[in-house]
């Protein structure tokens, strides 16, 4: 019965992405859009039982389905695990995922292709439920794997567009080097452990099995694939990209699910990430170092989008600056605190680009809070969860990894703060450039101006609340995400009590919000101040507005080099090895005493007679002996 | 009943089907080559039954030659790969019409007489008799019946046929050396052999030439691109889907077992030359304009993985191998069955001229990105499978080999996904695009269902080749 529910839970979503992509363009756009959302909510509901059996019973479930893959050392099944890490994944997966899938009925609706749409989102939630409920290592490669294609299918969605194309196939490569790095790794634990099973190879862990200087690199090798899926410093450059998609692939894939795998994974692998301190602290500095550079982007970025992508980037950062401190369990507090803040910030935008009818750029807007009451407070409620203010849940998430920081090392406490002022300011600065002052854009748009229908207001209502609450799980005192994820870390994670110095600390953080709120209300309320055209932008200001010029860098070095030499082999290295073997012909030609009376021209003849003159050669070698 | 009777359905296939006029001969060539199918798969069926399928009788007395046919599970896994192709490739061609179909068809049938012949004999001479009779079709099928200029193809195919010839020589040359030790051409008495290191070193390469040649490891492939281009489609399917195994099968059945000194002596550099040939594929793939070509190269890249798999000598190497190459058959044949598909449209092979195709195509589009995904190996395609075992193989080997051939997962995404972005994407083509007919989706169908399922499910596949594989490797240590 249990098997059965669990292959449900993970089919049924399959199972929605085959109607669709079958029968979708038969039924109407409603009908296409209501079974996609239907199958993932039937998963969520499936989650919601698995979630509750673990509470009563506590024991994980893990069933083995079929054998899959084996090698010499080890066998893989194809097997999956509902545990306390999983279970909490494929929460908030298939919950927001359902929202998500409920908003684009209503935003996808004028689209041709609707019936694709809902069937890539559908496999998208599929592959994403194969990458956390999977019991070993390959299954969530599968899994992997899966949601990168589906990521390239949606981000490319509009494929008449070749520029949206062409972000959907970088997001697709650089993800790619991440996986590299993620295979190599699997190999090497397979190597150690003979095992890719997560049981088994905690159980070998404990019973004391383990070469550390190799387990070294398999963690850091699980960590590039993990910066890759999950956009971090060197490979995060996808991420802004793969805003060509539509929104609702941005809010689910980009910004609430998919991308927070990286951190599923180390939290996975947690047991391994423990025994190697040099890769968690490389994890530390990566992580911090993200936040900020992708902080200090988005205060400039005039692309409603954009900016909240590099917010995206510069969050995951945080939680892998968690990760890295080894408190997995405040990064998935942050994954789930984040995952509801920024998945409505993310629809919400959607909701004002379609009131604007494509306007993505912030120049152009202003003023919306009358017209549109619902996006902006369902945003606003969200934008000061991710600036950190009390009591919303994104203060609660981001407070505990700042304590860690400040526990653990002090200049990686002072990177994160600088960069909780910047996300506040440019949280800030979203806001009020999009809701408050003077509408900016054409007449034409202003006498259109209307608040979305509630297929897409429900969805921002329901995330809204969450953001608002959303904290409650893991409020300070009562620590039930930390209790609930106990079983599944290897090292306890130390409690905080709260006494004078959290407090103090807290206070601080809460003020620095504040501040980076007050500065940008300065500017962009009391100034007035509207971003410049692109043109105007001088200085370092151009050089950040531009990205510091990362992806100009990473063209120049890598893809212009690969494709001269791709021309260079194709047009000069290729014709020569034909010509050597032309060349040997015409040796063994001229060698034969009646060269010049064989030079015919024939090929043929050539190649005759350097086989001969071979032939010659090595039978002698032979005979010799 | 024993494997000859497959040996004699496709040969007496061949017959028939020259006999049966040009109008009849596709559907004659189809018919015998599925039964052939047919039959394969009923033997497989006898063998894993525990039956003995093999097959011996004296050929020759002086020297001592004899017809002997073995069928192990690598053999039984080839001539299934043959067989099950061999009916797709007939059938994806019906949308073709060639003159003098019957000599085009019997041709395609003896070729797939002569490589079964290949991937069943067990006596050196014999086997070598089906090698070169394997080149003899393919050589007046892309002679004849391949496209282009007419002056430039005979260039390129004789001197594919000159040039992989000159390298069998050598084979040749070897397997008269061994005679002379051994007495016997057979497998099992070559197997035997003690041969001192210096002779294994000279019996390697030499059968190594013509190997490297058919297979092709650069820098031996230089006939390969050209010929692919030039050769009609079903010549392509069958050069790249089956022939080039038989190099890859040959290294595991006859080269590894004979000489594995040579072999272990020589293993960095072979597995070098192997992955030098993945990455110098990929990066040669990514500008190709002509899309018939840029298959070829990735083709040259896939098999230098194989290759590379085959000389790690491990059980690990050559399974994944074994897996690569039957699910690297059925993929290419796929790709070049799409770019066949495009061309019948767009009378083009250029991809700047194509573009703009999905909008038009649902279905052809679909079916297309999922071979481009196999090829890229995505879990969940048998193609993975392959390619995860083989690189398990080279990590253990080195951890380098794997980082190195591992970087085909990069590269291939990178040309397959341009590729496919700039023959399908982008704004809708002026041209009309029908969506694939009915034949043509069946052939496509056939292939992605065969990947997808033994992507979930490779367990028979692997368990009918390993007994086998374990056997050769016992020989080689």
């Amino acid at each position: 019965m249990e098997t059965n529910l669990a292959l449900l839970l993970l089919l049924s979503p399959f199972a929605g992405f085959l109607f669709n992509i079958f029968f979708g363009k038969k039924v109407s756009k409603s009908i296409s859009g209501a079974i996609g959302t239907f199958t993932v909510f039937i998963s969520f509901l499936l989650s919601i039982c698995f979630f509750a059996q673990l509470n009563q019973n506590g024991k994980p479930f893990e069933i083995s389905l079929f054998d899959w893959i084996s090698v010499h050392n080890f066998k893989l099944d194809f097997g999956l695990l509902l545990d306390q890490l999983s279970l909490l994944w494929l929460l908030f997966v298939t919950g927001i995922g359902t929202l998500i899938h409920l908003y684009s009925i209503s935003y996808m609706h004028d689209d041709e292709n609707m019936h694709k749409f809902f069937a890539y989102l559908n496999l998208f939630v599929f592959f994403m439920i194969t990458l956390v409920i999977g019991n070993n290592l390959l299954v969530m490669f599968i899994g992997w794997e899966g949601v990168g294609l589906c990521s390239y299918l949606l981000i490319g969605f509009w494929y008449k567009n070749q520029s949206y194309n062409d972000a959907a196939k970088k997001a697709f490569i650089m993800n790619r080097i991440g996986d590299l790095g993620f295979l190599i790794g699997i190999f090497i634990i397979g190597q150690l452990f003979s095992s890719l099973n997560y049981m088994e190879i905690k159980q070998a862990i404990t019973a004391g099995n383990h070469s550390s200087a190799m387990l070294g690199i398999a963690t850091l090798c699980l960590f590039i694939g993990a910066c890759g899926k999950s956009a971090q410093l060197p490979l995060y450059t996808w991420l802004p990209d793969a805003m060509a998609g539509p929104t609702p692939v941005s809010a689910l894939i980009h910004a609430a699910t998919m991308v927070t795998a990286g951190i599923f994974m180390v939290t996975r692998m947690n047991f391994l990430f423990d025994l190697t301190p040099d890769v968690q602290n490389i994890i530390a500095i990566v992580g911090a170092s993200t936040a900020i550079v992708a902080a200090s982007i988005g205060l400039l970025q005039n692309d409603i989008k954009k900016v909240l992508a590099y917010s995206t980037v510069s969050q995951l950062g945080l939680m892998f600056l968690a990760l890295g401190m080894g408190a997995y369990s405040i990064a998935v507090f942050h994954v789930i605190t984040h995952a509801f803040f920024k998945a409505c910030l993310f629809l919400g935008s959607g909701s004002v680009i379609h009131a604007l009818h494509g306007e993505q750029d912030m120049r152009n807007m202003g003023g919306l809070r009358k017209a549109m009451p619902i996006t902006f407070w369902t945003m606003m409620i969200s934008t000061l969860a991710i600036a950190g203010i009390f009591p919303f849940a994104g203060f609660w998430s981001k407070d505990e990894i700042l304590m860690v920081a400040f526990e653990h090392n002090k200049v990686l406490w002072v990177v994160a703060t600088i960069t909780s002022i910047m996300t506040a300011f440019y949280m800030f600065r979203l806001m009020y450039l999009t809701f408050f002052k003077e509408f900016r854009g054409t007449s034409a748009q202003k006498h259109h101006l209307h608040e979305s229908p509630s297929l897409i207001t429900i969805p921002l209502v329901i995330l809204a609340i969450l953001a608002l609450i959303g904290g409650a799980i893991n409020l300070p005192g009562s620590n039930w995400l930390n209790h609930f994820l106990e079983p599944i870390l290897a090292t306890k994670h130390e409690e905080h009590v709260l006494g004078t110095h959290e407090y103090m600390l807290m206070g601080v953080a809460l003020m620095f919000a504040l501040l980076g709120i007050i500065g940008s209300y300065m500017k962009y309320i009391k100034q007035g101040f509207v971003p410049k055209v692109d043109a105007e932008i001088l200085g370092i200001n151009k050089t950040v507005y531009n990205k510091y010029y990362v992806d100009e860098f990473y063209t120049f070095l890598i893809v212009k080099p690969i494709n001269s030499l791709s021309n260079f082999f194709r047009t000069t290295l290729e014709p020569a090895f034909g010509k050597v073997v032309y060349g040997f012909g015409t040796v063994a030609n001229g060698i034969g005493t009646q060269g010049r009376k064989l030079h015919t021209g024939s090929i043929g003849l050539y190649l005759f007679a350097f086989v001969i003159g071979i032939v010659a050669i090595i039978s002698y070698l032979f005979i010799a002996q | 009943m024993d494997v000859t009777t497959i040996l004699l359905l496709l040969l007496f296939g061949s017959i028939v089907t020259f006999f049966a006029g040009d109008k009849m001969a596709s559907k004659v060539a189809l018919l015998f080559s599925l039964s052939a199918f047919g039959f394969s798969l009923y033997l497989l069926n006898v063998f894993n039954n525990g039956n003995d399928i093999s097959f011996i009788s004296n050929w020759i007395d002086m020297p001592k030659v004899s017809l002997a046919f073995k069928a192990d599970g690598l053999s039984m896994a080839m001539v299934l790969l043959t067989t099950a192709l061999t009916p797709l490739i007939i059938f994806s061609s019906f949308g073709n019409s060639f003159p003098n179909a019957k000599n085009f068809y019997a041709l395609v049938l003896f070729m797939s007489f002569a490589m079964t012949g290949t991937f069943l004999a067990a006596d050196g001479l014999l086997y070598y008799v089906f090698w070169e009779l394997a080149l003899i079709p393919i050589y007046f099928i892309a002679l004849i019946w391949g496209n282009g200029d007419s002056e430039k193809r005979k260039n390129a195919v004789i001197k594919f046929f000159i040039y992989t010839l000159a390298g069998s020589l050598f084979m040749l040359i070897g397997f008269a050396y061994l005679y002379t030790k051994a007495n016997s051409f057979l497998l099992e008495d070559l197997y035997k052999l003690d041969l001192s290191e210096t002779e294994q070193c000279y019996i390697f390469f030499a059968f190594f030439l013509a190997y490297a040649i058919k297979i092709p490891i650069i820098p031996f492939h230089t006939w390969q691109a050209k010929v692919y281009q030039k050769a009609p489609t079903v010549g392509t399917m069958l050069l790249s889907g089956i022939m080039l195994k038989m190099g890859l099968y040959s290294v595991i059945r006859w080269q590894l077992p004979i000489a594995p000194f040579a072999a272990k002596t020589y293993m960095p550099i072979l597995i070098g030359l192997s992955i030098a040939g993945v990455i110098y594929g990929s990066i040669v793939a990514l500008r190709q304009k002509d899309l018939k070509k840029l298959l070829a190269y990735s083709s040259l890249a896939h098999v230098g993985l194989i290759a590379a798999g085959c000389y790690t000598l491990t059980l690990d190497g050559l399974s994944g191998a074994v897996s690569q190459m039957i699910a690297h058959g059925f993929v290419i044949v796929g790709l070049f069955f799409a770019a066949e598909i495009i061309y019948r449209r767009y009378e083009t092979r250029t991809i700047s001229e194509m573009g703009g195709i999905r909008s038009q195509t649902p279905k052809f589009t679909s079916m297309f990105m999922i071979l481009v995904l196999a090829s890229v190996a995505l879990p969940g395609t048998f193609n993975f499978i392959g390619e995860f075992t083989v690189l398990y193989s080279l990590s253990q080997a080195n951890m380098w080999f794997a980082v190195l051939g591992g970087t085909t997962i990069i590269l291939g995404a990178y040309y397959m996904l341009k590729m496919f972005q700039n023959t399908m994407l982008g704004e809708t083509n002026t041209k009309v695009f029908t969506d694939v007919t009915t034949n043509e989706a069946i052939t496509l169908v056939a292939i992605i269902g065969f990947l997808l399922f033994f992507g979930l499910y490779p367990k028979p596949i692997v368990d009918l080749v390993i007994p086998s594989l374990k056997e050769i490797l016992s020989n080689i240590n």
